[in-house]
C-alpha cells in the first residue's frame, strides 16, 4: 500500500486530530492543507483502486475507487477545503477541529467498498457533526445536538442491523446494489433515508442546522445529507418507491420554508426540497436520472455552501439571521450580497448557472419515463425553490425595507471562500462538460437548447412577477417572529411531555413501592427477632434426640427424592 | 448619521417601480418568443403557448396562499419550546 493508496478521508481525520495540539498560530494553516493533500491523494488515485484489509476474520475494502465514489469524494474534500478557508478566523474551541474530523470520515465512508467500513465512518460523521452543533455553546445548541445525535446514531443501528442481516442472507458484506427485496434492504434504506431527510424523518436537518455557529452551520450543510444521497444511489438506484419519495420531499418543505423566519432555517428546508429532487434522479434508475443526482448533489453542496455562508457572514457582522430584524444589508454588505444573489441563481437554476445543468437531468427523465404528475409536482417545487430561496433569502437580508443595520462588510477570507464557491457555481453552469466528465454513467444530454433556456427563463420570471405582485399588494405574509410546528412537536411536545408524565408516574409509584418496601422490612425484621432472637425458636439448645430424629427424617425425605 | 446614511438608487420608490415595470416587460418579451423559439416539449403538454409563464405565476400564488393557511395551523410564539 502506497501513500497515495491511504483512503484520503484519513488524512483528513488526522489533521482534525492534531490541529488542537499544534501551535494555534498554525491551526488555520494545517486545516486549510489537509484537503489540498488529501485532493492530491485522490488525483494519484489509480483508477479502480482497490485497498482491503482483513480484520475480524473478514475482509474490509478500505478503499473502492470508481466513477461515483470518486465524484462524491473530490466534491467533499472542496467542501473541506471552503469550510477551512471560510472559518479561517475560528482558531479555539472544538468546532474547526471537529469539522475536519466529520469532513473526513464522510470522505472516507463513500470510499468504503463494505458495509462494516460504510458503518464505522457513518457513526464518525454522526459524532463529529454533532461535536459541531454544540461548538456553537448555547444551551438550545446544546438540545437540538443532542436530538440530532440520537437519530444520526439510530441510522447507523439500522445501518448495522441491515449490514448483519445482509451477511446473513448473502454471505457477503459487499456494499453494492442492495435493492428493496429483504429485510436486508428495508433496514438499509431506512438508515439511509434518515440521513437523506425522508418525510418524518427529516426534522433534525431543519432543528439542528440553524442552531449551528455560523461556520458551523456551513460545515453541516455539506456532507451529511449528501452522504446519505450517496448510499442511496450506491444501493438503491433504480428503487421505484423512492420517485414518490422524493416527489414529496420537493414539495412539502417549501411551504415551511415560505412563512419561516429564521433565514438559516429556510436554507435548511430548502436542503431537503433539493434532496428530494436528488431521490427522485435515483428512484429513476436511469443513466440520465442517476447522473443528475450526483451532478445535483455535487452542484447544490457548492451553492448551498454559498448560501449558508453568505447568511453566516450576516450573523457574524449582525447578530442575527431573522427575517424581520434584516434588510437593506446591500449596503453594508455589497459583495456578501452578491455572493448570494450567485448561490441564488444557481439554486434556483437560472441559465449559466449551476442548478440549470444539473437539476434539469432529473426532470429531463422524469419526463421521458412518463411520469407526467410527478413531473409536474417538480416543476412546481422548481418555481417553489426560486421562491423561498432565490427571492425571499436575498432580498429580506439584503434588500426589503432598510432595518438601519450599518455593519462592516464580511471578514476577507469569509469573502475568498464565497468568492470561490461562486466561481465553480458559475463555472459548473457555463462548462458543464467539466462535470458531467465525471458522473458514473455515460452523458447523453445537453442542457442548453434555445427551448430549455426559454422554458425556464419564462418560469422563473413570472414566479418573481408573482412574488412583485404579492408583496406589492400586500398578500405575501409579513415575516413574523414564531416558530413554526413540523414533525418535531411529536417528540419535542408529545414525546416530551409523555416522558415527562411517565417520570412522574414512575416516581408517584417509586413513593408508594418505597413505602410498601420499608413497611415489608421492619415485619421481616420483626418475625427474624421473634425466630432467631436470644428466645427465638431456633436459638434454642436442642436435645440430641431431638436432632437424631430430624436427620432421620432428611434422610427419609432423600430416599424418597431419590426414587421417585 | 455617517457616510453611510447616503442615498441609494433603490431608495427611492420610483426606481423600484422601475424594476418592478422592466420585470413585466421582460416576462411579456420572453413569452412572445414562444412564437419564435422550436420546441422540444418535456412533457405532453408543456409545448402549449406560455405554460411555463403561467405555471411558475399560478404555482407561486398557490404556495404563497397555502403557507398562509398553513401559518394558522402551525404558528406558534419563539420561546414555545424554551417554557418548560
Amino acid at each position: 500500500m502506497t501513500i497515495a493508496e491511504l483512503p484520503a478521508g484519513l488524512t483528513l481525520i488526522a489533521a482534525g486530530l492534531a490541529a488542537p495540539l499544534v501551535p494555534r498560530a498554525w491551526r488555520g494553516a494545517l486545516l486549510l492543507a489537509a484537503p489540498l493533500a488529501a485532493f492530491a491523494q485522490l488525483l494519484a488515485l489509480p483508477a479502480a483502486a482497490h485497498v482491503a484489509v482483513e480484520a475480524f476474520g473478514v475482509t474490509l475494502q478500505l478503499v473502492r475507487a470508481d466513477k461515483l465514489s470518486l465524484a462524491f469524494g473530490y466534491i467533499f474534500v472542496i467542501a473541506a477545503f471552503l469550510n477551512a478557508l471560510y472559518g479561517w478566523h475560528v482558531r479555539d474551541g472544538a468546532e474547526q477541529p471537529a469539522a475536519m474530523v466529520y469532513a473526513g470520515a464522510a470522505v472516507a465512508a463513500v470510499f468504503a467498498g463494505d458495509l462494516l467500513t460504510l458503518f464505522v465512518f457513518w457513526e464518525l460523521t454522526a459524532v463529529a457533526s454533532a461535536v459541531v452543533v454544540w461548538a456553537q455553546g448555547s444551551k438550545r445548541a446544546y438540545g437540538a445536538g443532542l436530538r440530532y445525535l440520537v437519530i444520526q446514531l439510530a441510522s447507523g443501528m439500522l445501518l448495522a442491523a441491515g449490514a448483519v442481516l445482509r451477511y446473513a442472507e448473502t454471505g457477503s458484506l459487499a456494499f453494492d446494489l442492495v435493492g428493496l427485496g429483504t429485510p436486508a434492504g428495508a433496514l438499509l434504506l431506512l438508515a439511509f433515508g434518515i440521513k437523506c431527510a425522508f418525510p418524518l424523518l427529516h426534522n433534525w436537518l431543519q432543528d439542528a442546522y440553524p442552531e449551528a455557529s455560523a461556520t458551523g452551520t456551513v460545515v453541516l450543510s455539506a456532507f451529511t445529507t449528501k452522504l446519505g444521497i450517496y448510499a442511496l444511489a450506491r444501493g438503491f438506484a433504480g428503487t421505484e418507491m423512492l420517485i414518490w419519495i422524493g416527489t414529496l420531499m420537493t414539495a412539502f418543505p417549501i411551504f415551511y420554508a415560505v412563512i419561516e423566519n429564521d433565514l438559516r432555517r429556510v436554507l435548511a428546508y430548502s436542503v431537503n426540497n433539493q434532496l428530494g429532487f436528488m431521490v427522485v434522479g435515483i428512484g429513476l434508475g436511469t443513466d440520465l436520472g442517476v447522473n443528475g443526482a450526483v451532478a445535483h448533489a455535487f452542484a447544490d453542496i457548492l451553492f448551498k455552501a454559498l448560501l449558508f455562508m453568505s447568511m453566516g457572514a450576516v450573523l457574524l457582522r449582525t447578530g442575527t439571521v431573522k427575517g424581520t430584524d434584516l434588510g437593506g444589508l446591500y449596503k453594508s454588505m455589497p459583495w456578501t450580497a452578491g455572493f448570494c444573489i450567485v448561490g441564488a441563481a444557481s439554486i434556483s437554476a437560472f441559465p449559466l448557472f449551476s442548478g440549470f445543468v444539473t437539476k434539469s437531468m432529473i426532470m429531463f427523465s422524469a419526463a421521458q419515463q412518463g411520469y407526467a404528475w410527478e413531473w409536474l409536482v417538480l416543476l412546481f417545487a422548481s418555481a417553489g425553490v426560486f421562491h423561498h430561496a432565490g427571492i425571499k433569502i436575498p432580498f429580506f437580508a439584503f434588500f426589503a425595507h432598510d432595518a438601519g443595520i450599518r455593519c462592516k462588510e464580511a471578514p476577507g477570507h469569509m469573502l475568498a471562500a464565497m468568492a470561490l464557491a461562486a466561481l465553480l457555481c458559475i463555472g459548473i453552469g457555463t462548462f458543464p462538460a467539466a462535470l458531467y466528465a465525471l458522473l458514473p454513467r455515460a452523458v447523453d444530454y445537453t442542457p442548453y437548447t434555445a427551448s430549455h433556456v426559454l422554458s425556464q427563463l419564462q418560469l422563473l420570471v413570472f414566479s418573481a412577477l408573482a412574488f412583485s405582485v404579492l408583496m406589492r399588494t400586500g398578500i405575501y405574509p409579513p415575516e413574523k417572529r414564531s416558530v413554526n410546528l413540523d414533525f418535531d412537536w411529536t417528540y419535542r411536545r408529545v414525546g416530551a411531555r409523555l416522558a415527562a408524565g411517565a417520570a412522574t408516574a414512575l416516581a408517584m409509584f417509586n413513593a408508594a413501592a418505597g413505602a410498601g418496601l420499608r413497611a415489608g422490612v421492619r415485619r421481616a425484621g420483626g418475625w427474624l427477632q421473634a425466630v432467631h432472637g436470644a428466645d427465638g425458636v431456633l436459638a434454642r439448645t436442642w436435645s440430641t434426640g431431638g436432632m437424631a430424629l430430624w436427620v432421620a427424617l432428611m434422610l427419609a425425605g432423600y430416599l424418597l427424592v431419590v426414587y421417585l | 448619521m455617517n457616510a453611510d446614511d447616503k442615498r441609494y438608487w433603490l431608495d427611492d420608490p420610483r426606481n423600484v417601480t422601475t424594476v418592478y415595470r422592466g420585470l413585466w416587460a421582460f416576462g411579456i418579451a420572453l413569452l412572445l418568443l414562444d412564437f419564435v423559439v422550436h420546441r422540444h416539449a418535456e412533457a405532453d403538454f408543456d409545448g402549449v403557448f406560455g405554460f411555463y409563464g403561467v405555471y411558475g405565476f399560478v404555482a407561486c400564488v398557490a404556495l404563497v396562499l397555502a403557507a398562509k393557511l398553513l401559518r394558522r395551523g402551525v404558528m406558534r410564539p419563539e420561546d414555545y419550546y424554551d417554557d418548560r
